[in-house]
């Protein structure tokens, strides 16, 4: 039921942009989860992902800022160059760590800290890409009684990273991309 | 108990032991970040869990250096977000033509690689021979390296683009000689830097400064830490001086916010009223 969850947070790599303007959009205004997005990207200082996706959904979409409290019906997604992660009290922080799986914002960094922060009441969700990054914070979605989705690699854009999020994580359910969101908002609210 | 309150239960015990015996209180310290780093240092030193850093605290000589080497571990390059440097350059450098003595001070300084560029632009500017750059931070084996001014060659290519980005003036090359597999920075201009230990937790203010750079330290900081910072940088500001922090962080959360003007609308350069 929605009502056992909290937050969403999303990985997505190659192929990410495509896949999030297809299913951003969907999320209705009554959507009650905060999301978190990594995507991997270059240097994109004029934030201009963001921008995009703020104009094309009905939730607002805005850059996760550095002291940053999560709030329901909102999509974040991590500034390029730092990683980002949730802190228990669910306020975002930011760091200039190494880059892990040669990625910084690391869809793992966010996964696993999420994973500590909200246990169960979270849903992790692995879409287009082609490293693996994601699939050991997948894993820790799954140890702490999250719920993960996966990208049908069939349907995927670059089928990589989906495929080895279901291989070292697997996944409660596998979708294709069209119908990720309506399985989200599917979902009975009480 | 389940994996997770063990592990977090751990982490606990290791932060109060790491208190007691160095007196680094990383309490303050974003969690998430932290434990993260804790956890590499775990892995690193081929174990299974953070209780067994414990001994280690208590027993192992070298491991304070090796655990702040762990945690401080940052990314940076010169002239890092050329962008920055390039108001700096523009914006702030012909502000400070009119002081008799300039001073800066580099917080959370690092490895050292934003200090040499400061001082790049100091030189190309015409202000580095009356300013004094004070470069901090509290990791010992982070200012050695920062001190000697080499760097790994392979990084050149890199620090040269992002040079001509910060609009330099001169030919990057000017400012290296190689030796193997080090670019070795012109020791000119080292002479008007001062690189020493401060930790930004406990140690006082040490001077009046015309500029504070402190780039992506706040950004570990829980709350009531970057406020202490924040009082500890505007107590440590002259009037009408300049406050750089990292692109992502923000006086907007602080007590004194109102104090402090950001000037540019694509850095984090703030004018201290």
């Amino acid at each position: 039921m929605m009502g056992d969850y909290e937050a969403v947070v999303i990985g997505v790599s190659a192929g990410g942009f495509s896949a999030l303007t297809e299913l951003l959009p969907l999320i209705p205004a009554n959507f009650p989860l905060a999301i978190a997005i990594v995507q991997h990207r270059n240097d994109d200082r004029d934030n201009y992902l963001c921008q995009h996706l703020d104009k094309h959904c009905q939730i607002p979409v805005s850059e996760a800022s550095f002291n940053g409290q999560l709030s329901p019906g909102h999509i974040y997604l991590a500034p390029a160059n730092y990683h980002l992660l949730i802190e228990t009290d669910r306020l975002f922080s930011l760091s200039v760590e190494p880059a892990v799986h040669y990625s910084i914002p690391s869809i793992d960094v966010l996964f696993e800290s999420a994973a500590d922060a909200y246990a169960e009441k979270l849903i992790g969700i692995v879409l287009t890409g082609a490293n693996d990054d994601g699939s050991l914070g997948l894993k820790k979605i799954r140890a702490r009684g999250g719920l993960a989705i996966v990208e049908d690699p069939r349907s995927a854009e670059v089928c990589t990273m989906p495929q080895s999020a279901i291989e070292i994580a697997g996944a409660d359910h596998i979708l294709p991309l069209a119908e990720i969101a309506g399985f989200l908002t599917g979902m009975p609210h009480e | 108990m389940n994996g997770h309150d063990k592990e977090e239960l751990e982490l606990d015990l290791f932060i109060s032991l790491v208190k007691r015996v160095y007196d680094y209180d990383f309490n303050e310290y974003r969690r998430a970040s932290i434990k993260r780093r804790i956890k590499h240092l775990v892995v690193q030193n081929n174990l299974e869990h953070i209780s067994e850093l414990i001994p280690r605290v208590l027993y192992q000589e070298d491991f304070r250096q090796h655990l702040l080497q762990c945690v401080s571990v940052t990314v940076t390059e010169m002239f890092r977000d050329p962008w920055v440097f390039r108001t700096l350059r523009d914006e702030v450098m012909p502000a400070l033509t009119i002081l008799p003595k300039i001073h800066i001070w580099h917080a959370g300084c690092a490895t050292g690689e934003e200090v040499y560029s400061m001082a790049i632009i100091l030189k190309e500017c015409g202000l580095l021979e009356h300013t004094t750059i004070h470069a901090t931070d509290f990791n010992e084996a982070s200012l050695d390296i920062a001190r000697r001014g080499e760097y790994p060659l392979e990084n050149i290519k890199q620090h040269t683009k992002n040079y001509i980005a910060a609009g330099g003036t001169s030919s990057f090359a000017d400012y290296y000689s190689v030796n193997g597999k080090w670019a070795v920075l012109d020791s000119a201009l080292k002479k008007n830097i001062a690189f020493y230990h401060h930790d930004l937790a406990v140690d006082p203010s040490f001077g009046k400064m015309n500029m504070i750079i402190c780039r992506n330290v706040l950004i570990y900081f829980q709350k009531n830490l970057q406020e202490r910072v924040f009082e500890l940088f505007n107590s440590s500001l002259t009037t009408n001086s300049f406050l750089v922090l990292g692109d992502k962080e923000s006086t907007e959360f602080s007590v004194l916010a109102k104090i402090f003007t950001n000037i540019s609308s694509s850095s984090k350069i703030y004018r201290r009223t």
